[in-house]
């Protein structure tokens, strides 16, 4: 069974491509599998869009690809870290080449704008002096230079969520991985997140976005994968939301 | 590791204490309520051991010697008692010696009715030992000798005072046990509440591929901060009221003076405050990576 595995991870990994799955299911011990024979090819530079219901099975997708989840079968490869072989002591640094965003922006509360941003520069154990250059320049590139000192209370929930992207993007990573980014915004906001998001990758980082947001998806006429009961439904270049028929 | 890694931990390490100030005073309180306890006993122990240094010192056995035996065989004998491993000194007292110190002990000026020596057998080797525990060795090592008349052996028996010795330090180690096993559990549940009420950012850090060192060391650092600043409150306690109790000790029964000396505060601490340092930190490290293991799957 591994041997084969292997052969086809081979095959199946061209040379552009960041994220590969092969043939992935990842089964609970209570019910349903959460994820059913998952392929998905995503390559550098890309902007995809996952949509899908609730229980379809995109919070396990991110979760397997964050390496939080092991799956039950199948291979995954990210970055060219294999994930079912990787070793426990490697998924930081495998980790430090993803950026992450959630739905609940997850900040520190107790600290401000500057230091959410410099928190995660000091995990990877930037020296002093580039943190006090890089933090500046980010929270520039995501429009709140001038808030660095504000706590996350004071500030509007889009502009929580810029700071939650600053803290993902501030390591430079090659992957960006947004889980519902615009779940708890006013369409305003999501629609400013979501240039943000745009620009993000226009300047060579690979997107993925986990969203409900049809309107957006429908608008922004990116590559959509849907997903449904943990099965890929449908994968299209430039593709729509697709409305559950259920 | 880098400089500023090493400081930010700290700090951490800083924070997270008085994030929670009550466990944290708590896990304080106890491990110097045990190293206080442990010093406690350690000042006893160390003034009861060199009291009873002292009276071994002066514990002795005396060998006297057949009558009319040689100078020859009592020098033969003194060599033969120097080659004894118990032995830490020998002391040659001649006949003339020991009544000198006999009517200067007892007779005083009523000495002068003697002409001759009535000690005239009683020239002697005093003998010292290493440990009086090694007393009845030697005793019977004497014995078998031949020229020897009498063996005197000391009143006091090792047994007895090797036993107080003993009993002290079975009683202070329990107790030091059961205290610290109180203090391990306790630092464990500051550090798993630190660790609950950090979950959220514990959670980011490892998204954002923090090491498991680098997620866990606040909590180890929080730990012996907290067992440091316990061992150094009771160190400061047992400093200031040491030789307050000896003086008191001392000024309430005065005769107690002649019998006993105590260990100078300085000799004490100079063993003291180490262990009682490596003890705390020791502890704390122990509770926190414990606690770190076992609630921070990373």
């Amino acid at each position: 069974m591994a041997k084969e595995l292997r052969g086809r991870k081979k095959k199946n990994i061209s040379g552009d491509e960041i994220i590969t799955m092969n043939n992935v299911s990842k089964a609970y011990a209570t019910g349903a599998p959460a994820l059913n024979g998952v392929d998905l090819h995503i390559k550098k530079g890309e902007f995809v869009f996952i949509v899908g219901d609730s229980g379809s099975g995109k919070s396990t997708l991110i979760k397997l690809l964050l390496r939080e989840l092991v799956p039950t079968s199948g291979e995954i490869n990210v970055m060219g870290y294999d994930l079912i072989r990787i070793r426990h002591r490697k998924i930081p640094k495998f980790r430090r080449n993803l950026g992450i965003v959630f739905q609940d922006f997850r900040l520190l509360k107790d600290r401000n704008v500057y230091e959410n941003v410099a928190f995660a520069q000091r995990i990877i154990q930037m020296p002093g002096k580039e943190i006090k250059r890089n933090v500046p320049s980010i929270l520039a590139t995501v429009g709140l230079a001038g808030k660095y000192k504000a706590k996350p209370r004071q500030l509007s929930g889009g502009e929580q969520q810029r700071v939650a992207i600053a803290r993902a993007l501030v390591n430079r990573p090659s992957i960006l991985l947004a889980d519902e980014p615009t779940g708890n915004l006013d369409p305003k906001n999501s629609w400013e997140i979501m240039k943000l998001l745009e620009q993000i990758n226009e300047n060579g980082t690979t997107v993925l976005v986990v969203t409900h947001n049809r309107e957006i998806v429908n608008a922004m006429q990116k590559r959509v994968i849907t997903m449904k009961k943990g099965v890929v439904v449908s994968d299209e270049e430039k593709g729509g939301y697709i409305d559950d028929e259920d | 590791m880098r400089i500023s890694t090493f400081f930010y931990t700290i700090k951490q390490g800083i924070i997270n204490i008085f994030r929670n100030k009550w466990f944290s005073l708590a896990s304080i309180a106890t491990i110097s309520a045990c190293l206080f306890l442990f010093g406690l006993f350690y000042s006893i122990l160390m003034n009861v051991q060199s009291i009873v240094k002292n009276a071994q010192e002066g514990v002795s056995v005396t060998v006297f010697f057949d009558e009319g035996i040689s100078d020859e065989r009592i020098r033969e004998i003194g060599e033969e008692i120097d080659k004894r491993p118990e032995v830490s000194k020998k002391v040659f007292v001649s006949a003339d010696e020991a009544w000198e110190s006999f009517k200067e002990e007892y007779l005083g000026e009523y000495s002068d009715g003697f002409t001759e020596n009535p000690l005239e057998n009683s020239a002697n080797y005093q003998i010292y030992m290493n440990d009086v525990s090694m007393q009845p060795a030697l005793v019977s090592f004497l014995e078998g000798l031949d020229g020897i008349r009498e063996v005197n052996r000391s009143e006091i028996t090792a047994a007895s005072l090797s036993g107080i010795n003993a009993l002290i330090a079975y009683v202070s180690i329990g107790i030091i046990a059961i205290l610290f096993a109180v203090s391990i559990f306790l630092i464990s549940n500051t550090v798993t509440i630190g660790i609950s009420v950090r979950k959220e950012e514990i959670t980011i850090m490892k998204y954002i591929g923090a090491t498991d060192f680098f997620v866990r060391a606040p909590f180890v650092i929080e730990g012996m901060l907290i067992g440091t600043i316990g061992a150094l409150i009771p160190i400061g306690i047992i400093y200031v009221i040491y030789n307050q109790v000896i003086e008191y000790i001392m000024s309430r029964f005065s005769t107690l003076q002649k019998i006993l000396t105590f260990v100078s505060v300085n000799s004490i601490f100079s063993q003291l405050l180490p262990i009682s340092l490596i003890m705390g930190i020791g502890i704390g490290f122990l509770g926190s990576i414990i606690t770190v293991r076992k609630h921070l799957r990373v």
